[in-house]
């Protein structure tokens, strides 16, 4: 201690067998985490933590601790001098103190008690080892000699050393048989041996000089930058994948990336199939060529610099990436003998869920729905989608929408085509490759649609109907795509519902609040005419605008504005519904909006209270039984005319234009309160009045609930 | 039931290992036979193998004479693995199974192949470097071959056992299941056992550079793999899948639990554990004609993993060893 403020650096490497490369990343956080966690406890904390991971070793650096952590000095405040004596004394036990050891201020004890400091190295003693017990590792084992109790240390792979030094000092840790010291290895293969680190200052570079390196984030930039330049030099270009960076740059010390060819005899097989068997099999990263196709070349990422230059090691990889694809051509030239529609007769052997049949089940189902959907003119290929949005001078798309059956027919030949890619869509469940590449699902059954002469619309439908299959993914635009899509979720999510086995909570286990947003996007983007309610229950319908509120969260739209307008209660199209909101939204940020929304709320307050919640007739002056005074005469004449203005906007699903009629009645609606005074003692006029309120309310309410709206 | 274990890798010269003289880094030279400068044959590959782990104190079994699917079902494995005794053991183990069969007409896939298995409990601390010292006694050159330990836990879910570890690569080639038991037969293992699973012909074919298994020399006087297994390959396979009858499967699958049963209730955990063993590859054998129905298939697993709970809780309990 002493008083000297002299900062010194505290390093730490943890090291063991090989840690698995998906854990790294957490386990540094959860290490810089939980140490400063410790310190704190003690009073510590470090002006900055650099945490570290590679195979064998998790480390840290703690720069600038002081030599010891300050003495603390703590006050607890006891009874008054004035307290009865078992005050006193009841104080007294619970310190453990004497009344003269107590200090007195203002009439009041206390009691102090002095913690000197501690000399920092004690501090980082405890702390280490606290670390490495508390250690959340995902999965954790036990080991060696020790492991005849299962109470041993658990780690995510046998623990074997432990570098603590704080400046040059090494902290004295003790942990299920393991001492700390100085020494750590160098690299498993190019420097086995022990090498001494001297302090924080000369890890990195030392353990570099032993073909270490250290810093996770130089090797994955090495290992970017590498494997494009040997891509370029190839004449090709890297198909970059940052996970795959990662991956490798947590299976390495001294990555080396090495570039191979492979037989192009196999580039016969489907690209992704070839980048899925490089990628999940073998980490390698996959290239292509000028023309942006798939080329006979990988890169694999060596961990050592092999003394012939990497020759060996790429022909073995090569050799073991050729067996893979053997096997990848095999399911592929025998899934391609088999026509989709005998695979799907395999599909009512496999159970969907033991409540709901089999996937063929779930299949007829989706096809007739698909075609449903089309005939109804809901999916079609009648106008593009954009010009189908509300606002933007189509007709009376509430009547469109109505699903008056005879009224509109979609072309009969997309319906067909709409069945036929649902029938097939799931078919590739039971071929080779799917079974060994899950992933790929879709993808084979439109190579396999493709391959057997199925109309281009009807493969692309098969290949992608699940999308879109998360935020950001590619929304189908592509009528048949749409339907088959829009069919296959709507079928999961009415189903499981049905069966009352929906999401809850945490847990969804059958995505439904995933497909329930891809139902969502598929509508939205396409400008889909869809009244939901004609097809899903209630609930369902409720757990849309639950779902619709998280999407459009990220939008920036106001969740209580889709409140205000779900509100409503009749209001099912989500193409009209968000038009609505999204008009709303500018209209309440205007200084007529916030007026007219204080207006309104005034309004259905005082109606609230007087119990009045069915909407009023509409009435006109001239039945007044008195003369009304110049703002309510005012206020009835702004209605009269923003009335029907709002409602004609509101059937030309022109919401702005909605909002601007409504924004006439603000400056009657404040003037009305200003002057006019609703509880007049003449019953007429004070019933004529609410009932002048009532309308003000239904004009609003013609657009959305104002009272779902905060603020 | 498939077991996830395949396996296979390579090395030479028996030497020390520590953290302190580490692996034979650079010595191909001692890899090769004496006799001639090439490859070690598939004999003698094992021969050095055996000789590796037997000067560090393995007692050298032979493969246990019943069918099996995988090393790991040895009793010297799953029995010896449990309880509180020292155990250093190695042996190969031919492993049986019968849906990978492809009557001998694929380069890669055999209806029956070898494991060289060891198992060392309490598992050393330098048992990583150990294992190198192997590969390297059988041939590989670690100055110019990439080996990587890449997570792979390891689950029987019929032996109710699992562990911790890794595939070990070479050039990206899987050679070996690298395994810290930490549960088997449902229980707890005090202490942990190291497993290490060696794809014999896998790795064989890695260091004599072959792409064919029947094209293996299996020694150095001109017998191939395929002399000594091919036409095995295509009569085993063609009796798994078309001739095995069903009828006397289903019969045997029957009495070996019920023999399983009769010697649990007799107190002998020993050949109870046997009949599991039998259950274990008949059900195998079911599963490779094609009469297991996907929702049967459950509970056959459940019936195997029980006989074998049965049998290593018998086993405990027969030495006085606490769960």
């Amino acid at each position: 201690m002493g008083g000297v403020n002299h900062m010194t650096d505290f390093l730490l490497e943890l090291r063991s067998e090989e840690i698995p490369a998906r854990m790294q990343a957490k386990a540094r956080e959860d290490l810089a985490r939980l140490f400063a966690a410790e310190l704190a406890r003690a009073g510590l904390a470090a002006t900055e933590t650099v945490t570290y991971a590679t195979p064998r070793r998790l480390a840290l650096i703690a720069r600038g601790l002081p030599e010891a952590t300050a003495a603390v000095s703590e006050e607890i405040k006891g009874p008054r001098t004035s307290a009865p004596p078992q005050a006193l004394e009841g104080f007294l036990r619970k310190t453990g103190l004497a009344r003269e050891q107590l200090s007195e201020r203002d009439g009041v004890l206390y009691a102090v008690s002095e913690k000197p400091g501690r000399a920092t190295p004690d501090v980082l003693a405890e702390a280490v080892a606290a670390v490495i017990r508390a250690f959340p590792w995902p999965k954790s084992m036990r080991w060696g000699a020790e492991s005849r109790s299962t109470e041993s240390l658990r780690w995510v792979r046998p623990l074997h050393g432990i570098v603590a030094l704080f400046g040059e000092e090494v902290v004295p840790v003790s942990i299920a048989g393991v001492e700390s010291g100085a020494a750590t290895l160098g690299h498993r293969f190019h420097h086995p041996g022990a090498i001494t680190i001297g302090s924080a200052a000369d890890y990195v570079e030392k353990l570099r000089a032993c073909h270490v390196i250290v810093d996770q984030d130089e090797r994955a930039a090495l290992i970017r930058d590498r494997a494009a330049a040997l891509a370029a030099e190839a004449g090709l270009v890297l198909v970059e994948d940052e996970g795959l960076v990662a991956e490798n740059a947590g299976l390495t010390e001294w990555p080396v990336p090495l570039l191979g060819r492979f037989d192009p005899a196999f580039l016969d097989v489907p690209p992704e199939v070839i980048q899925l068997t490089a990628r999940v099999n073998q980490k390698y990263f996959v290239c292509r060529d000028a023309d942006g196709r798939l080329a006979d070349a990988f890169v694999c990422t060596a961990n050592i610099a092999a003394s012939d230059g990497g020759a060996r090691i790429v022909d073995g990889n090569r050799k073991v990436l050729a067996a893979r694809l053997s096997d990848a051509r095999f399911f592929y030239e025998t899934d391609l003998k088999v026509p989709l529609e005998q695979q799907a007769e395999k599909l009512g052997k496999i159970v969907f869920h033991e409540k709901l049949g089999t996937v063929a089940d779930k299949v007829g189902r989706v096809a007739k729905l698909a075609r449903w959907l089309v005939e109804e003119g809901i999916v079609g290929g009648s106008g593009d989608a954009a010009s189908r949005h509300p606002g933007e001078g189509r007709g009376p798309a509430t009547e469109r929408a109505q699903l008056d059956p005879g009224l509109r027919r979609g072309d009969a030949e997309l319906a067909e085509q709409a069945y036929r890619a649902a029938r097939l869509a799931k078919a590739d469940l039971v071929t080779g490759m799917v079974g060994e590449f899950p992933e790929l699902q879709g993808r084979m059954g439109g190579y396999y649609a493709a391959a057997q002469g199925e109309p281009a619309a009807v493969a692309e439908a098969v290949r992608d109907h699940y999308k879109p299959v998360g935020q950001g993914d590619d929304v189908p635009t592509a009528p048949v795509t749409v339907a088959v899509s829009l069919a296959d979720k709507l079928d999961s999510i009415t189903q499981f519902f049905g069966a009352d086995l929906r999401p809850s909570g945490s847990k969804d286990p059958f995505a439904l609040r995933r497909s329930a947003l891809g139902v969502i996007a598929l509508i939205i983007d396409n400008g889909l005419r869809f009244p939901l309610g004609h097809v899903v229950s209630r609930d369902v319908l409720d757990f849309f605008a639950d779902r619709l509120k998280v999407q459009q969260r990220e939008a920036g739209v106001r969740h209580d504005l889709i409140d205000a307008v779900f509100a409503l209660g009749s209001e099912d199209d989500l193409v009209r519904l968000l038009a609505r909101v999204r008009a709303l939204q500018s209209f309440v940020d205007t200084e007529d909006g916030a007026n007219l929304l204080a207006g309104y709320k005034r309004a259905a307050n005082i109606l609230k209270k007087e119990g009045i919640t069915d909407t009023a007739p509409a009435q006109r002056h001239e039945t007044l039984s008195y003369t009304p005074e110049k703002d309510e005469a005012a206020l009835i004449a702004a209605l009269d005319s923003a009335e029907p203005a709002a409602a004609d906007a509101v059937a030309r699903e022109d919401f702005e234009g909605a909002m601007a009629a409504l924004a006439t009645l603000r400056a009657p609606i404040d003037a009305f309160f200003d002057t006019v005074t609703v509880n007049d003692p003449d019953p007429a006029k004070r019933a004529a009045r609410l009932t002048l309120l009532a309308r003000v309310r239904a004009a609003v309410h013609e657009v959305a609930d104002f009272a779902k709206i905060e603020g | 039931m498939t077991w996830p274990r395949a396996v296979r890798p390579i090395a030479t010269q028996p030497r020390r290992h520590s953290l302190d003289s580490p692996p034979g880094f650079r010595h191909s030279a001692d890899v090769t036979d004496t006799s001639a400068n090439r490859p070690l044959s598939f004999q003698a590959m094992i021969l050095r193998l055996h000789q590796y782990w037997s000067e560090r104190g393995c007692v050298i079994l032979q493969p246990y004479d019943m069918e099996m699917g995988a090393g790991t079902f040895h009793p010297a494995t799953t029995l010896r693995a449990l309880g509180p005794d020292r155990w250093n053991a190695a042996f190969v183990q031919p492993c049986r199974r019968p849906t990978d069969g492809r009557y001998g007409e694929n380069p890669n896939r055999l209806q029956h192949y070898y494991q060289y298995q060891v198992i060392l409990k309490p598992s050393p601390p330098d048992l990583q470097e150990l294992y190198l010292g192997s590969l390297a006694a059988i041939g590989v050159d670690m100055g110019v071959h990439d080996i990587r330990f890449v997570e792979d836990d390891w689950e029987s879910p019929t032996l109710g056992a699992w562990g911790l570890g890794w595939e070990v690569w070479c050039d990206g080639m899987e050679v070996t299941q690298f395994t810290y038991f930490q549960q088997m037969g449902g229980f707890d293992m005090k202490p942990v056992a190291g497993e290490l699973t060696y794809g014999l012909e896998r790795l064989a074919m890695y260091i004599q550079d072959v792409d064919n298994v029947y094209d293996l020399r299996f020694n150095d006087a001109g017998v191939s793999y395929g002399d000594v297994f091919l036409e095995n390959e295509r009569q085993m396979s063609a009796w798994n899948f078309e001739v095995a009858d069903t009828g006397t499967l289903f019969d045997a699958f029957r009495k070996a639990a019920a023999e399983c049963e009769n010697s649990l209730a007799a107190g002998l955990p020993i050949p109870a554990y046997e009949q599991a063993i039998k259950a274990s590859h008949t059900f195998n054998l079911l599963q490779a004609r094609g009469v297991i129905s996907v929702a049967e298939r459950q509970a056959y697993i459940g019936r195997v993993r029980d006989l074998a709970k049965g049998a290593c809780g018998a086993w405990m309990e027969k030495n006085g060893w606490a769960a």
